[in-house]
């Protein structure tokens, strides 16, 4: 954790945490491997980016390369399962990842994906004190691994052109949540390995909305992320945000 | 990332251009690797051969642009008559009657000749910017890599695509190439298929005889004229194909009976000897299967064609929304969801036309009036029967957008 420390300036994020994900690292492309849950996650996802996306800046999903001419921020990028379809829609991606085994990772996996991905082992705090700014901000899965939530969405908040749209996921604080997050997806399934997450560290939707606001962002859209046992699928729903959820929110001009 | 194409598709049949089609709709560039050269593919003539395809298929066609093309050559079913029979002897009195007027959708299906259907799929084709035609051309090795999938052609060319699809029928070698193995068996049965022209109308009604040594059905075709499929064991077939055409209506005219009036042929005969064979998995790293390559399956109630026109839109669906999302249309993660939705529908229809036929193939007394009470039961219950109604249009199931 010594180099991490050094090589990524005031960090908020806690280096337990990175860690746990440095660790993981490796198995970032195997969808039958330890990031199984997330790949079984990534289509509904995307399709809430991707629908995000298209509606801030008025692009048509079936048309070629999209997103050309859009540059996109993936914070906390691990393998890059987010960065390579955005590539793919044409637009200019940056990842970035405060675990540094990450990126070797993903930039050999986008090389041999024939996809050019600017993949950085850094911080989003970092990146916003250099003055970066992106058209979109994927903050997917993060912000319950930090340590101080409102200075980091601040960040977000900055890395944002005007008018900007800031994609943010998480999990919801409540017993249903503790049960399926913790007891069910690392005891249970085993889907995610002990300690991946602690439960006090989830944050409610309105608590979200509210730390957003205070980072000076408008939150605009909530959906939830439901897991459906029998179809053994993910949903994006509008009424169920009880465990997983997802945000869009816009830097005001 | 540099490709020839999106998708690379071995066969030019039916299955293969419909794909190509379903593909381009969501603007994926599509090669077709077709091993006949075009020529012989535009071939006019009437040849016997025609297709009952069901309402949903009709839907999917419509939407890739090939219906508006033969729907003036097409027949309406507008009944299904199934009924029980022995050669010689007068139908039991039980049978099923499907009435289209049972359910709000229209017809069940319609009957097209192959003629009109492969010229309209060879027209939608030749319009698509997005799609190739090789004619001519096949395929001699595949490989695939992490981000692609290489076929050789006999010619020496390569090409190149994100994903591989076989269209190839029931001897697969796209399948085969990929190390796909299948599981199937031999009915010791063949079809006898040709088509009659007939003195009186039909109506638009389908009927489905099952006799002893298999199920006959007459088919309407537009004018006086009906497809007929005919299953005789092996060796009997064997001996009635060898006949000449006056012997050969002699043994039809007794099974088909004289409720159409005078009957002549109108085009060739042919045989197709019935086996069943489904590939173990639909898809490979980079490769799908579509159609007779991935369940080649008994045609006894015509579902050949409709289960591949359903591989069809479940395949171009997901591969459709995969490419709004940005990800990697030829990944594993992508189509495991295709032979996650097809697989299982599949194994069903494939078991459900194996037992239907196995249990009305049977002569023995018993089995024969327990199905002629079933068949009456059926019957006697309109909410089963339209359930019966639906599933014979392809209603039924988890169906695909371009189907709905």
């Amino acid at each position: 954790m010594q180099s991490d420390a050094q090589t990524a300036p005031k960090s908020t994020i806690d280096p337990a945490e990175v860690a746990k994900f440095e660790a993981m690292a490796a198995d970032w492309w195997d969808p039958d491997g330890k990031f199984k849950p997330l790949h079984m996650l990534n289509p509904c996802r995307l399709d809430y980016i991707t629908r995000q996306i298209a509606a801030e800046y008025d692009r048509d999903l079936s048309a070629d390369r999209p997103f050309d001419g859009l540059r996109i921020l993936d914070i906390g990028c691990g393998g890059g399962l987010l960065c390579e379809p955005m590539a793919r829609l044409g637009a200019t991606v940056v990842g970035a990842d405060a675990a540094e085994r990450n990126i070797p990772v993903a930039r050999i996996h986008a090389e041999q994906s024939g996809l050019e991905i600017d993949y950085r082992h850094t911080t989003a705090e970092a990146m916003a004190a250099d003055g970066e700014q992106f058209d979109v901000v994927l903050n997917m899965e993060v912000v319950e691994h930090v340590a101080d939530p409102l200075s980091y969405l601040t960040a977000c908040h900055d890395l944002l052109k005007p008018r900007g749209l800031h994609v943010c996921s998480t999990i919801n604080r409540n017993p249903k949540s503790f049960a399926m997050a913790i007891v069910g997806a690392e005891y249970v399934m085993r889907w995610l390995p002990k300690g991946t997450h602690d439960w006090r560290k989830f944050i409610t939707p309105d608590e979200l909305f509210d730390l957003m606001r205070k980072a000076g962002l408008d939150p605009v859209d909530r959906k939830g992320f439901v897991f459906n046992p029998v179809s053994w699928q993910w949903r994006l729903s509008d009424r169920d945000l009880s465990v997983n959820y997802v945000t869009a929110s816009i830097r005001p001009e | 990332m540099d490709h020839d194409s999106d998708i690379l598709i071995v066969g030019g049949g039916l299955n293969g251009p419909a794909t190509a089609l379903a593909l381009a709709l969501s603007g994926l560039r599509v090669t077709v690797i077709d091993a006949l050269p075009a020529e012989t593919r535009g071939d006019d003539g009437f040849d016997g051969r025609g297709y009952a395809l069901a309402l949903a298929s009709v839907r999917l066609l419509r939407r890739i642009g090939v219906w508006d093309r033969v729907a003036a050559h097409s027949q309406p079913m507008l009944e299904i008559k199934v009924t029980d029979g022995r050669a010689g002897e007068a139908p039991s009195p039980f049978f099923l009657h499907f009435d289209h007027a049972e359910i709000e959708e229209g017809p069940m299906g319609h009957m097209v000749e192959d003629r009109y259907l492969r010229r309209a799929l060879t027209e939608a084709m030749a319009e698509s910017d997005l799609i190739t035609v090789l004619g001519g051309e096949t395929v001699v090795a595949q490989a695939v890599d992490d981000t692609g999938a290489r076929v050789t052609l006999a010619s020496g060319r390569t090409l190149t695509g994100a994903l591989l699809i076989g269209c190839d029928g029931r001897r697969s070698g796209t399948a085969e190439r990929a190390g796909i193995k299948r599981t199937g068996w031999d009915y010791g049965q063949t079809a006898l298929v040709c088509a009659i022209d007939h003195e009186k109308p039909h109506g638009g009604v389908a009927h489905q005889y099952f006799m002893p040594p298999g199920p006959l059905a007459i088919l309407p075709l537009p004018g006086n004229r009906s497809s007929i499929v005919w299953t005789e064991s092996k060796d009997r077939a064997a001996q009635i194909q060898a006949l000449d055409d006056v012997s050969y209506l002699q043994v039809l005219r007794p099974r088909f009976g004289d409720f159409l009036g005078e009957i002549s042929l109108a085009g060739k005969r042919f045989t197709y000897p019935l086996s069943l064979t489904v590939a173990n998995d639909f898809i490979a790293a980079r490769l799908a299967l579509v159609g007779d390559a991935a369940h080649g399956m008994h045609p006894i109630a015509g579902q050949g064609l409709n289960a591949g026109l359903r591989d069809i839109g479940a395949l171009a669906q997901v591969l459709s929304e995969a490419r709004a999302r940005g990800e990697d249309i030829g990944a594993l993660t992508v189509l495991r969801r295709y032979q996650e939705w097809r697989r299982f529908d599949t194994a069903s229809l494939a078991l459900a036309t194996d037992m239907s036929n196995k249990l009305f193939s049977s002569d023995n007394p018993l089995l024969r009036a327990a199905r002629d009470i079933g068949m009456g039961a059926i019957n006697a219950m309109p909410r089963l029967r339209r359930t019966f109604i639906r599933e014979a249009a392809g209603l039924t199931g988890d169906l695909p957008d371009l189907m709905r």
